[in-house]
């Protein structure tokens, strides 16, 4: 996609369930390029937690036994948007953590194409969305496994819990495999948070927010479990989560 | 401390809508250990969900007072700062939330509704040692997800160091002595004992057989039968119930 490139509509998938309108007012989003070298290691938080819309395109390239640990907190906007294409060398490593926090009538998303193009070579992606209100959340997300990408180890976990049954939760992991010996894992769950849990915790003393906020705290921890700004995200993805409930 | 009068109650959670309670009556003292048993299907923990205030157990009829309060009125975090507390039959996993932060969170919920300052981290800590060495649980265990992978007996002597740490006035156990073998069952009998007999507390002990009763004396003895309090009699209606049955005694 160049700088010329028209606004996307509903006819393609990777905007499928965006909201559009918004999209508008920041189209064309820049695209960001990331090259990890060889051999090195990097990390990013990616925190979108301010008032307007905001669309993000990273295209990250990670070299032959490179490692590159990716953070996502989706939260705050009117729409946010986060896009990643991630291309991986020989051995190299992609972690992906992502937690989405909406309400009202947001429309986050994160569309992700994590392509292994040469052996060995891991990736795995958290995606943990809280959707409230009139929300909706959306994972789209294809892992590319090309032909002689043997002893690809690839993980896809999305997992969504929704508050009212007015949010909205779309996942989609997609896989497409063209090598013999890979290992591709990807589950999916939409939910709602625990009555009896919720019950357990208020017969303790707990407010139901205090309650909800507690379980919702350990539902999205796996998102940042590891990460370098681990404490940092998760007291932001916390007072997000204060502000839903 | 805690008047039933006449407690009618129905069971609506998955769509059924069936009365279990069927006029249930009882009074306990400050200082005074009851113990209410009674054949499967009695209400025995309809009528603890019911004074815990759980979703799906709907008061038809009666009335529940509580240290001078309409228990009944409040919600179940309020019932909890008040002084009651329900020790679970079945206690819940909560995945990813740990012993200690939800039970320092639930201490401290407790106190801010009573106007009571805070427990530090230090504070708490102590406390919890204190009352986890008294059920010999190990503190490695409490900084462990809520139940998650507890034993059956884990989970009540769990439920105990709770019960310990909140410092109720009253607590229903329903069934607290189920899924224990013979030396968890003193270490948690021992418990209740240490926590809760005291003068200007309560225990409501829900139960199948008189084995807990061997270890926490009970003043009075109720048989559960029908939704009613059937019989009511001293610490030997027990033990006359494991030699005869429910049916010759009700």
């Amino acid at each position: 996609m160049s700088e010329l490139a028209p606004l996307p509509t509903r006819k393609d998938e990777a905007f499928r369930y965006s909201d559009l309108d918004a999209l508008a007012g920041v189209w064309p989003v820049a695209r960001e390029e990331i090259v990890v070298p060889t051999g090195q290691s990097t990390s990013l938080s990616v925190v979108e937690e301010g008032e307007g819309a905001v669309a993000r395109h990273l295209l990250i390239e990670i070299e032959a036994g490179a490692k590159f640990d990716l953070r996502i907190l989706n939260a705050g906007n009117v729409f946010g948007r986060v896009a990643v294409d991630v291309r991986l060398g020989e051995g190299a490593e992609f972690t992906m953590g992502a937690a989405q926090l909406g309400s009202g009538a947001q429309t986050l998303e994160i569309v992700t194409e994590v392509s292994h193009e040469a052996p060995n070579a891991i990736s795995n992606q958290i995606v943990r969305s809280v959707l409230g209100e009139q929300a909706t959340g959306t994972y789209l997300g294809k892992v590319a496994v090309a032909r002689g990408a043997d002893g690809t180890d690839a993980g896809q976990s999305v997992r969504a819990m929704l508050l009212d049954r007015t949010a909205t939760a779309n996942a989609r992991p997609e896989l497409e495999i063209y090598a013999d010996d890979v290992k591709c894992a990807h589950g999916c769950a939409v939910g709602e948070l625990d009555a009896t849990g919720l019950f357990y915790l208020q017969s303790r003393g707990l407010t139901p927010p205090q309650a909800k906020r507690l379980m919702l705290q350990a539902f999205i921890a796996e998102a940042f479990s590891g990460a370098p700004e681990e404490d940092r995200l998760s007291e932001a993805a916390l007072a997000r989560l204060g502000a839903i409930l | 401390m805690l008047k039933i009068d006449n407690l009618q109650a129905n069971v609506t959670a998955s769509g059924a809508d069936k009365p279990i309670l069927k006029g249930l009556s009882l009074s306990i003292n400050a200082g005074e250990i009851h113990a209410i048993m009674g054949p499967n299907g009695a209400g025995k923990s309809t009528l603890g969900y019911t004074l815990g205030g759980r979703p799906g157990y709907e008061v038809t009829g009666g009335s529940v007072e509580f240290d001078g309060q309409d228990l009944l009125a409040l919600d179940p975090h309020e019932r909890a700062a008040a002084g009651f507390f329900l020790g679970f039959q079945y206690p819940v996993e909560i995945p990813g939330v740990s012993n200690v932060q939800f039970l320092r969170e639930a201490a401290n919920a407790q106190r801010a509704s009573r106007g009571e300052p805070a427990l530090s981290g230090g504070e708490f800590l102590k406390l919890a040692k204190e009352k986890a060495a008294l059920l010999r649980m190990d503190m490695e265990m409490l900084k462990r997800p809520v139940n998650v992978g507890f034993s059956g007996g884990e989970k009540k002597r769990a439920e105990m160091v709770q019960m310990g740490i909140l410092d109720p006035k009253f607590a229903v156990l329903d069934e607290t002595d189920s899924g224990l073998d013979i030396d968890a069952l003193r270490i948690v009998g021992e418990g209740i004992n240490a926590i809760m007999r005291k003068p200007n507390k309560a225990v409501l002990l829900i139960t199948h057989y008189q084995r807990l009763l061997d270890y926490v004396k009970p003043d009075f003895v109720h048989v559960l039968a029908g939704g009613r309090i059937v019989r009511t009699g001293g610490a030997e209606l027990a033990l006359e119930l494991e030699e005869q049955g429910y049916e010759a005694v009700a």
